[in-house]
């Protein structure tokens, strides 16, 4: 039982949606659909901000390697949670001018913008530039001439990383006009709308066909090891 | 020198990756840019549509890739205020609401004249992702029958007639991943037919481009191309041309080439170094 | 004193009055067509109308002389009227003519989105030049009445083919349900987990698992999840223990059970630990420093990346691959394939991602979902060839024949087949089915 009715709603959904595509008259239930789907995801934050609370706590309370950061974890938690809630730092909306709460959220000068502005920003910007770093030591590492098809894909990836710059232009730039599809970033235009294009697509449609495959197989009830089942 | 190498410590890469990037910031190295067909493709779908026309602009990113896709945004911004379309913004990301906030700095600042709830407005973020442009595609005041500052959407001039998104003449969409362009070209563009034209990240790109001509109008991929399409609007528009700040993502070329240009001499170093153990017989 | 002040008012009134009467006014649109929208839920109208002569914008006049300033059409003005409510009552405003849109100058179509099903309308449109000169009225050539269609026909071909596919599909699950053996290739990253999981067993350290950052509404998280279910079944098997951070609360939900349940079928329900399986944060990048901070501290000996991934891909891959784990990934991100490839041992490229359940199962039901998922790859490169072979002969056929056999085939693979034209190629004379209107 406890597999079956997440299994019939799992079915039933699915195919409310199948039919939602084709038939105009219940072209609003995949919405609703989706809108229940929002609805049980945001009440599962608390279960997972609850998860998140209960694992550090009991790091905390055990004294375990580390629980220094889970208690800036819990602490930046709770601060977030009650700056946000409360709006602090918002002033009620110039239409609203009686509902102190009235004001947006993420107002200038506000808590939640000072966290947004000086932590969110800095840090998720940073995580991402380090992509920079990886990129290079993954490129000196993996990017080896081992056989043909990976000298081609080398060769491939130095036109299209120096025809991204200027250096595509000013490298070739003394080509005459009858062979200016010789310049680097000229190449490099060609290699993403040709090869590449076709590579993506091929891919694409291999993926599709996986994700309809995989669909029918939810949706016909053979698959269900994601419900704990063999 | 070949044991070093062989045995290079990451932190070396790190280091010159570091350098490489700050140097030409720092030393404010910049280059001409040379306008690629994608590039002129998206920058004619914004300049062929009559003045004044509703324009979406969906900025679907958050401050982790602010660095790549906010020049854009911003250029696409300075485009449309030129133009003097009638520009909604709206953000599938939570975090991506504030960016969309930095285009209205940017239109406050650099274009006085436009006036709020007339020439441009903000829906304000709501989850679902790919759901809320299911939804806005037939009913738009269902999802948002308010605007960012929590005014009626029948209280806004601009919006005052607009029943769902097909009521737009273009949709731009800067996205750095799901949802965003692809579930904008799925659920939007393709069934409705609705002109759309995406900036994207470097890695994004490739998926993006088999959507070219029919799905999408244009694809502006990672810096260079908004470099590109800064290049085209500066030809048309002096006034922008002149506008030190609309300038941002060809100032990040000067960094890209000589990062390019390391990425490149790893990838020589990483193979003569390949070479000599095969000769070796250490590989 | 006063009469003169009235004539003098008069004479001003006159003027007023016969400035109006000879001001131009721009030319008006003609030929205003309304339809039903098809395909829809019976809430829109299609209307079409030639531009004014004075349009700047209309094709007609590009050769023309300069245009009469005066008389240049800024707008088109349209106006709607309701005929009949379906037995519901009208509104006063209803009733009569009133202002429903103002498209801008060059513009042809517009769709009323606004209509009531079953309701009857009529339209008009004018022509408004910059001093807010009205043209004459253009009327409708008739009135409309939307109304709902049962089948959405511009997805006909769609619903085709996934009645082609899903019957691929039934087919084979119902051959292998008849016990007919179906063989399917070795995936090397699949086998590999079992030696990865064997040897975080071998060095006392443990397998890491991460499900993607997408929620469980994702079909790659649950391809992941699937995943999931036979590296928990292994790892309790050697008597590993397995970490899953997950992303979303949901899929750390769904995860729980599954790991739960392979516990459960490898007979060490004991050794299930559900804290193993926790919820880190949605934010991205806030997930990897977690997870990455975990790989250093912990080292993992084996990394198994399983869903749908972004940038954070190489990230993880990088980390792992410092910390000198077995690194096994699948996704079905083509922009994060290169990632995975480069810095993994193993990489599940896409659809045999998808294929991974069914693969890891051996059960004979789901191999046959693989060999139908096969049969429609052999329909796809069969359109492909035959819309390749015409595109080709259209390119090289001269002029003239543009709208020979070769043309329309390749007009029908493409806009109906392919696109959202309907089932068959509209009738000769009506080329406007491009649906730009929008």
């Amino acid at each position: 039982m406890k597999r079956l009715v997440p299994l019939i709603i799992a079915i039933c959904a699915g195919f409310v949606l199948i039919i939602a595509n084709f038939i105009p008259y219940a072209q609003e239930w995949g919405s609703t659909a989706q809108e229940w789907f929002n609805i049980l995801a945001v009440g599962a934050m608390v279960l997972g901000g609850g998860n998140l609370i209960k694992l550090h706590l009991m790091k905390v309370s055990a004294k375990n390697k580390g629980w220094g950061y889970s208690v800036v974890t819990i602490g930046c938690f709770f601060a977030t949670l009650v700056i946000g809630l409360s709006k602090m730092g918002v002033h009620p909306n110039p239409i609203y001018p009686d509902y102190d709460w009235s004001g947006y959220y993420l107002e200038e000068g506000s808590g939640l913008w000072w966290i947004y502005e000086h932590m969110v920003v800095p840090l998720t910007s940073m995580m991402f530039a380090m992509l920079a770093f990886y990129v290079a030591t993954a490129a000196f590492r993996a990017f080896r001439a081992k056989n043909t098809e990976a000298t081609l894909l080398l060769v491939t990836a130095g036109i299209v990383l120096l025809g991204r710059t200027y250096a595509g232009v000013w490298l070739f730039g003394w080509l005459p006009e009858s062979m200016e599809w010789l310049r680097f970033d000229n190449l490099t235009v060609w290699i993403m709308d040709i090869p590449n294009t076709a590579g993506t697509r091929a891919i694409t449609i291999g993926i599709a066909l996986g994700v309809v495959a995989t669909s029918l197989r939810i949706l016909l009830g053979v698959d269900r090891s994601y419900l704990g089942q063999d | 020198m070949y044991q070093f190498l062989k045995n290079l410590d990451r932190r070396w890469i790190f280091l010159s990756m570091l350098l490489a990037v700050a140097i030409p910031i720092l030393m404010r190295i910049a280059f001409p840019e040379v306008v690629s067909k994608q590039a002129k493709m998206v920058f004619d779908a914004v300049e062929s549509i009559p003045d004044g026309s509703n324009v979406l602009l969906s900025f679907d990113f958050d401050p982790a890739s602010e660095g790549e896709l906010l020049p854009m945004a911003q250029a696409f911004t300075r485009h449309c205020s030129a133009k003097g379309h009638k520009q909604y913004y709206m953000a599938l990301w939570p975090l991506g609401s504030p960016m969309v906030d930095k285009s209205l700095d940017t239109i406050r600042a650099e274009y006085p004249d436009l006036e709020y709830g007339i020439d441009y407005m903000k829906f304000d973020y709501k989850a679902g992702g790919e759901a809320v442009i299911r939804m806005i595609t037939t009913d738009l005041r269902g999802m948002f029958p308010l605007d960012s500052r929590g005014v009626s959407l029948d209280d806004i001039p601009m919006t005052k007639n607009i029943k769902n998104i097909q009521d737009m003449d273009l949709i731009i969409n800067v996205s750095a991943g799901d949802p965003g362009t692809k579930q904008w070209v799925q659920f939007a563009s393709t069934p409705f037919g609705i002109t759309t034209v995406s900036g994207c990240t470097g890695v994004q790109a490739p998926q993006m481009y088999p959507y070219i001509p029919k799905q999408l109008a244009g694809v502006l991929g990672a810096i260079k191309a908004a470099a590109e399409y800064e290049a085209a609007i500066d030809e048309v528009y002096p006034e922008i041309a002149a506008n030190p700040k609309a300038q941002e993502a060809k100032r990040r070329m000067g960094p890209q080439l000589v990062a390019h240009s390391l990425m490149v001499g790893l990838i020589i170093i990483g193979n003569c170094i390949y070479y000599v153990g095969r000769k070796r017989g250490d590989v | 004193m006063k009469l003169q002040h009235l004539s003098y008012l008069s004479m001003i009134a006159i003027c007023i009055a016969t400035s109006q009467l000879f001001a131009e006014s721009p030319a008006p649109p003609t030929g205003l067509t309304i339809t039903d929208t098809p395909n829809d839920a019976g809430e829109a109208c299609d209307l079409s109308w030639s531009m004014s002569p004075d349009d700047i914008f209309n094709p007609i006049r590009a050769d023309e002389a300069e245009p009469n300033p005066e008389t240049i059409v800024s707008a088109y003005l349209i106006e709607r009227m309701t005929d009949d409510a379906n037995g519901a009552e009208i509104s006063e405003e209803d009733r009569t003519w009133r202002k429903v849109n103002e498209a801008s100058a060059g513009s042809s179509t517009w769709t009323d989105r606004t209509v009531t099903p079953g309701w009857t309308y009529s339209y008009r449109i004018t022509a408004v030049d910059n001093q807010k000169e009205h043209s004459e009225w253009c009327n409708g050539e008739a009135s409309v009445t939307p109304s709902m269609q049962a089948f959405n026909w511009s997805k006909g071909w769609l619903a085709i083919f996934m009645l082609i596919f899903g019957g691929f599909v039934a087919y084979f699950i119902n051959e292998a349900r008849s016990g007919k053996k179906l063989w399917v290739r070795k995936i090397a990253g699949l086998v590999a987990i079992d030696e990865a999981v064997g040897r975080a067993t071998e060095m006392g350290r443990p397998v890491l698992f991460v499900a993607g950052i997408q929620d469980i509404n994702e079909i790659q998280t649950l391809a992941g999840l699937t995943v999931l279910s036979r590296v928990a079944r292994t790892a309790a098997e050697y008597g590993a223990q397995i970490e899953v951070p997950t992303c979303r609360s949901l899929v750390m939900a769904a995860a729980r059970e599954t790991v739960e349940a392979a516990y459960l079928s490898a007979g060490r329900p004991d050794s299930y630990q559900p804290d193993r399986i926790h919820y880190l944060t949605d934010e991205q990048f806030a997930f990897v420093a977690g997870v990455t901070g975990y790989m250093v501290r912990e080292e993992p000996a084996a990394c198994v990346y399983m869903g749908g991934f972004y940038a954070e891909s190489l990230i993880l891959a990088e980390t792992g691959n410092h910390i000198g784990a077995i690194q096994v990934a699948g996704t079905a991100m083509p922009s994060q394939l290169p990632f995975f490839v480069a810095s993994c041992d193993y990489t599940l490229i896409g659809e045999e991602f998808f294929a991974a359940s069914a693969y890891l199962s051996n059960d004979p039901l789901q191999i046959g979902s693989l060999k139908g998922q096969d049969y429609g790859k052999f329909v796809s490169v069969f359109i492909l060839v035959v819309g390749i072979f015409f595109a080709t002969l259209t390119n090289f056929s001269d002029a003239d024949a543009k709208q020979g056999f070769a043309a329309q085939t390749l007009s029908f693979i493409t806009d109906n087949m392919l696109g959202d034209a309907g089932l068959l190629p509209v009738s000769e004379g009506n080329t406007d089915d491009t649906g730009d209107d929008s």
